[in-house]
């Protein structure tokens, strides 16, 4: 009943998807047209922005405003939406590859200027599009087309990276736990400032098949059984937790977003002349 | 009467950008531009529009094609390094039918270059920096005043035909200071965003690229009213991704159409005693007023030389001059580079006739007596017998 509500939002005319069975970037469309649903938001209200990438497809399958923008620039298109319609919920959604590799960048700048975005990583540590190359979350020591002897760097943790470069509110879930991705997602639209929500999903079909867990029920096995929760993981050491996916919210605090500081110095603008050179 | 003030080709080309509407702009430092953006910061909080300074030129450009497309007229302003960051946003504003203006401030290039001199080497690339076949329409202003007047034409171009426009400039048009009358409301037409009312409470998906009967630039739609999809890939009239040769063939066919079949009320130029002519210069830009200097000492000599001042650079005025080049013996292109536009030139006027380039690519303006010393040879030859 509730699957069948959902698919209002969906463009069920503009499928099959182009992502293989299996695959978990469907959980993840799911679940954050379930936290939009859950929040009773229009679908004229909301801009889901994109790049390029498997993942970055979903604006193509969403019924609302979307963009499918450059591969990397997501972020930076959905700045100047997000600026231009401060009343939009503007919504961002792409691979690790997409977000953390070539959009590196806007990535962290945003993060920084605590723009109020959700940006929902579908992060499955490999460029599925392209034919599983290694990404900037691929595990040491993990295959990939392009690291046929194990891939010798280390990878981001998305978290910490969030955190550290300024997101408001950050967390992570993993595809095995549906409800919990909901409730991340919807909270992450509900935030003023920058979010960020770190979903764990499988691409068996590389990322799988190269590191010898082809099938995607074993993958999603292994987040359920790898994941651990962030109250329990404080009380581990850091050799106990490696390996485990540490699943939570990790950071939600109530600070200015960059919006209303703009409308603050565009008051101060007004009855100013500003520094002139 | 209007008031006459003292302004800098980078300020007027902010102000101006202003006057037409823009009010988002994204950026990111680079000289010799940065006055647009300093002036954009200083100007647009205080008329409630946005600027923001970007991480870099490819977020600039990204940023300005979202704000376009959220309904905000939307500016960026860079230079020739920064302008080669921006091409894959330009080619994805040409696929999208986004109205974007891009300023570029051209210096001595390649790479780095000559950071805070003058050239003229991205005519090329303001044409094909990006790739695919793809339409798109260059302008090219000479004085502060044409620069203030021009920008907003942009603005409208852009409007019109739901496309990026290219507005190019130099250092030495950016940083100079000349007295200025801004032309009074009742001379500026300004073209506001097209929006489809008919879309405006729809519950339906709005078609974003729908050709419609007597309809030549397809309408963008209200986000918040009604919904649509854009994508860089090819795609139908809905906007979504098609894959299918027979669609791909025919959207870039209708792309390259929107402003081939309108370059006549697209181009801009100035002509300058051509009537008798017998030998024409070419310029634009800054070099132009060296030009313009150069035609009225060698009228003085008796010499017939006119001069043609292309305003519009893509699409290239060359109907234009092919009418000139049945009266024209001779011709002499001046320009900051190695011969940009002097080989689109070549391609009207025959070798039958006399050709001269006066190139510099050393960062100093070309001076009118290194023109008027082409006229004057040139003459010379074209006179022995």
């Amino acid at each position: 009943m509730k699957t069948a509500k959902l698919i209002e939002y969906l463009r069920v005319d503009r499928m099959p998807t182009v992502w293989c069975p299996g695959c978990g970037n469907g959980i993840i469309m799911k679940a954050t047209v379930d936290a939009i649903d859950r929040l009773g938001l229009s679908k004229s209200e909301v801009a889901i922005v994109s790049g390029i990438g498997c993942s970055s497809r979903v604006t193509g399958y969403l019924d609302f405003n979307t963009l499918h923008t450059l591969h990397g620039r997501a972020i930076a298109f959905a700045t100047g939406v997000k600026l231009a319609r401060p009343d939009m919920t503007v919504i961002v959604m792409g691979g690790d590859g997409d977000m953390l590799a070539i959009g590196g960048n806007h990535f962290i700048h945003a993060c920084r200027r605590n723009l109020n975005l959700t940006v929902i990583v579908f992060n499955n540590s490999i460029y599925g599009m392209t034919g599983g190359q290694y990404s900037p979350t691929t595990p040491t020591y993990a295959m990939a087309s392009t690291a046929p002897y194990g891939s010798i760097e280390k990878p981001f943790d998305v978290v910490d990276l969030a955190t550290s470069s300024g997101a408001t509110y950050v967390a992570r879930s993993t595809v095995y736990h549906y409800e919990l991705t909901v409730k991340f997602i919807k909270a992450a639209i509900e935030h003023k400032g920058m979010a960020v929500v770190d979903v764990i999903t499988n691409c068996h079909t590389y990322f799988g098949r190269y590191n010898k867990i082809p099938d995607p029920s074993e993958m999603l096995e292994q987040f359920k059984e790898k994941s651990i929760p962030l109250s329990k993981a404080e009380e581990l050491s850091e050799n106990e937790l490696k390996d485990r996916i540490i699943i939570g919210e990790f950071r939600k605090v109530e600070s200015p977003d960059f919006q209303e500081l703009y409308k603050q110095l565009q008051e101060k603008a007004r009855g100013e002349d500003g520094y002139k050179a | 009467m209007s008031e006459r003030i003292l302004l800098q080709g980078n300020e007027a080309c902010a102000l101006g950008a202003i006057r037409a509407g823009c009010r988002f702009y994204a950026g990111y430092p680079i000289t010799p531009s940065s006055e647009i953006a300093e002036v954009m910061a200083r100007e647009l909080p205080k008329i409630g529009g946005v600027f923001i300074q970007m991480e870099d030129e490819l977020a600039s450009a990204a940023a300005i094609i979202g704000a376009s497309l959220a309904g905000v007229k939307a500016m960026t302003a860079t230079s020739g390094p920064g302008f080669s960051l921006m091409q894959e946003a330009i080619g994805y504003a040409c696929m999208a039918e986004t109205p974007v203006v891009f300023v570029d401030v051209q210096r001595g290039g390649p790479s780095t270059g000559l950071p805070t001199r003058p050239g003229q080497g991205d005519i090329m690339q303001a044409r094909w920096g990006t790739h695919g076949d793809h339409p798109i329409i260059t302008l090219y202003p000479s004085t502060v005043e044409e620069v203030y007047e021009l920008i907003i034409e942009a603005f409208n171009l852009a409007e019109e035909f739901r496309n990026p426009v290219i507005f190019l400039m130099d250092e030495v048009l950016g940083h100079i200071r000349e007295s200025v009358t801004l032309p009074p409301d009742e001379d500026i037409e300004i073209i506001s965003r097209k929006s489809d009312e008919e879309f405006e409470e729809a519950e339906e998906i709005f078609l974003p690229f729908e050709e419609r009967e007597n309809v030549e630039v397809i309408p963008l739609a209200k986000m918040g009213k009604t919904r649509f999809h854009v994508t860089g890939l090819v795609h139908d009239e809905s906007g979504f991704p098609v894959g299918t040769s027979n669609i791909a063939g025919k959207l870039l066919r209708r792309l390259e159409n929107k402003i081939r079949l309108h370059a006549d009320r697209i181009i801009k130029y100035e002509e300058f005693m051509v009537k008798d002519a017998e030998i024409l210069v070419i310029a634009y830009g800054s070099v132009a007023r060296s030009a313009l200097r150069a035609v009225k000492m060698a009228r003085l000599d008796d010499i017939p030389v006119g001069l043609f001042r292309p305003i519009t650079i893509w699409p290239f005025p060359f109907k234009r001059l092919k009418e000139l080049s049945k009266h024209i013996s001779g011709v002499v292109v001046a320009e900051m580079n190695l011969g940009q536009v002097a080989r689109e030139v070549s391609r009207v006027f025959k070798s039958r006739q006399h050709f001269e380039l006066v190139s510099r690519v050393d960062g100093e303006l070309i001076s009118p007596s290194e023109i008027l010393d082409a006229i004057t040879k040139m003459y010379a030859g074209m006179t022995e017998f």
